[in-house]
């Protein structure tokens, strides 16, 4: 099996011992089995065991390590090794209160979340079986109901950085429009009332950090926009 | 005081559509200047000031001037509200930034329709 060194930078902190953060550079051996970052950093933890990091089912479907890689957010077990650029940079997620390492604490993240009532609203008694939609009615759900909450949009968002209890970010926003489009929800008005607000939504100035880094390829933009539409249409 | 978070004004669409129609009504009114401009034969004082007293053209440039101060308005005041944090600060610069603005707007009427 042939093996080739990779370069590694990165971003050192653990507030029970530094005093401020610092990058380290490491080299770790990976083999051609080798494919993705996460691969070669589970390497690098066998290595180090000291280096912290969030992982877990290891293809791109609990969102836990997410972290920014070489300048731009995405998750470790999606990017490929290929064509990283040496030494490989890695620091947390931009925006969040550091908890060690590469490890970010998502609170803020996941109280805009919660924020949108993320689940079906529907004062009907359920019916014996399933609420049913139609499938065009559904279609709509596709590019929304995918994503992960990996926090890779908001915390490349300028918006989400500088009023993250203000603002509902890209994921927040995305999440809201997943349940505004729904058509078994009831609660469309209230959750455009709580929307149609100078913070909660309209700080978002459609520059497109959040559909940049999507790592599942959503766009969060897009869903912002009919919201905004919708508002529009129920208000002219 | 209570340090509570608090997020809620439930306002913000119009001005969001003030800020995209004032874009609109800014871009309609360079070409169409471009276009008188370009028609024109030669740009002195005198031919400056016969294309300034067709009324129309007035009409146009201060809804033009309009649209720009609406528009600044709530571009400057998204700066303010994105890196002021400070309530008391942030409420002081937008009122200035009205002030400043309605200024300008004496002034453009003052070019407009002065001497």
């Amino acid at each position: 099996m042939t093996t080739k060194t990779m370069q590694f930078s990165i971003y050192r902190y653990d507030p029970d011992k530094d005093k401020k953060p610092y990058m380290q550079d490491i080299t770790v051996e990976i083999d051609s089995s080798d494919r993705k970052l996460l691969d070669a950093m589970v390497k690098l933890k066998a290595q180090d065991d000291s280096i912290a990091f969030r992982r877990s089912c290891r293809e791109g479907v609990c969102g836990s390590d997410a972290m920014n890689i070489n300048g731009k957010n995405g998750l470790a077990c999606l990017t490929e090794l290929d064509g990283l650029k040496q030494p490989v940079v890695l620091r947390p997620l931009p925006g969040l209160p550091v908890i060690r390492d590469l490890i970010v604490d998502m609170t803020q993240f996941f109280k805009q979340y919660h924020s949108i009532k993320p689940y079906l609203v529907n004062d009907d008694p359920p019916p014996e079986r399933e609420r049913l939609q139609s499938p065009e009615d559904r279609e709509e759900l596709n590019g929304l109901y995918e994503c992960i909450l990996c926090a890779c949009c908001s915390t490349s968002c300028p918006s989400f950085w500088w009023n993250p209890d203000k603002f509902v970010g890209p994921a927040g926003l995305l999440q809201a429009y997943r349940f505004i489009a729904d058509t078994r929800d009831q609660a469309t008005n209230d959750r455009l009332d709580d929307l149609e607000d100078p913070y909660r939504l309209f700080r978002c100035h459609s520059i497109m950090n959040c559909v940049d880094v999507c790592p599942k390829n959503l766009n969060p933009t897009l869903a912002i926009g009919k919201i905004k539409e919708l508002l529009v249409r129920r208000t002219v | 005081m209570v340090k509570r978070v608090v997020v809620g004004a439930h306002y913000g669409l119009r001005d969001w559509l003030v800020q995209r129609v004032t874009a609109v009504a800014m871009a309609v009114y360079l070409l169409l200047m471009i276009g008188v401009l370009a028609a024109q034969p030669s740009l002195d004082y005198a031919a400056w000031t016969a294309l300034f007293h067709a009324p129309l053209l007035r009409v146009a440039t201060l809804l033009f001037f309009v649209s720009l101060l609406l528009h600044a308005w709530v571009g400057v005041r998204d700066i303010l509200m994105d890196y002021v944090h400070l309530t008391g600060v942030r409420l002081f610069l937008q009122a200035l930034v009205v002030l400043v603005l309605a200024a300008y707007a004496a002034w453009f009427a003052e070019i407009l329709w002065g001497a």
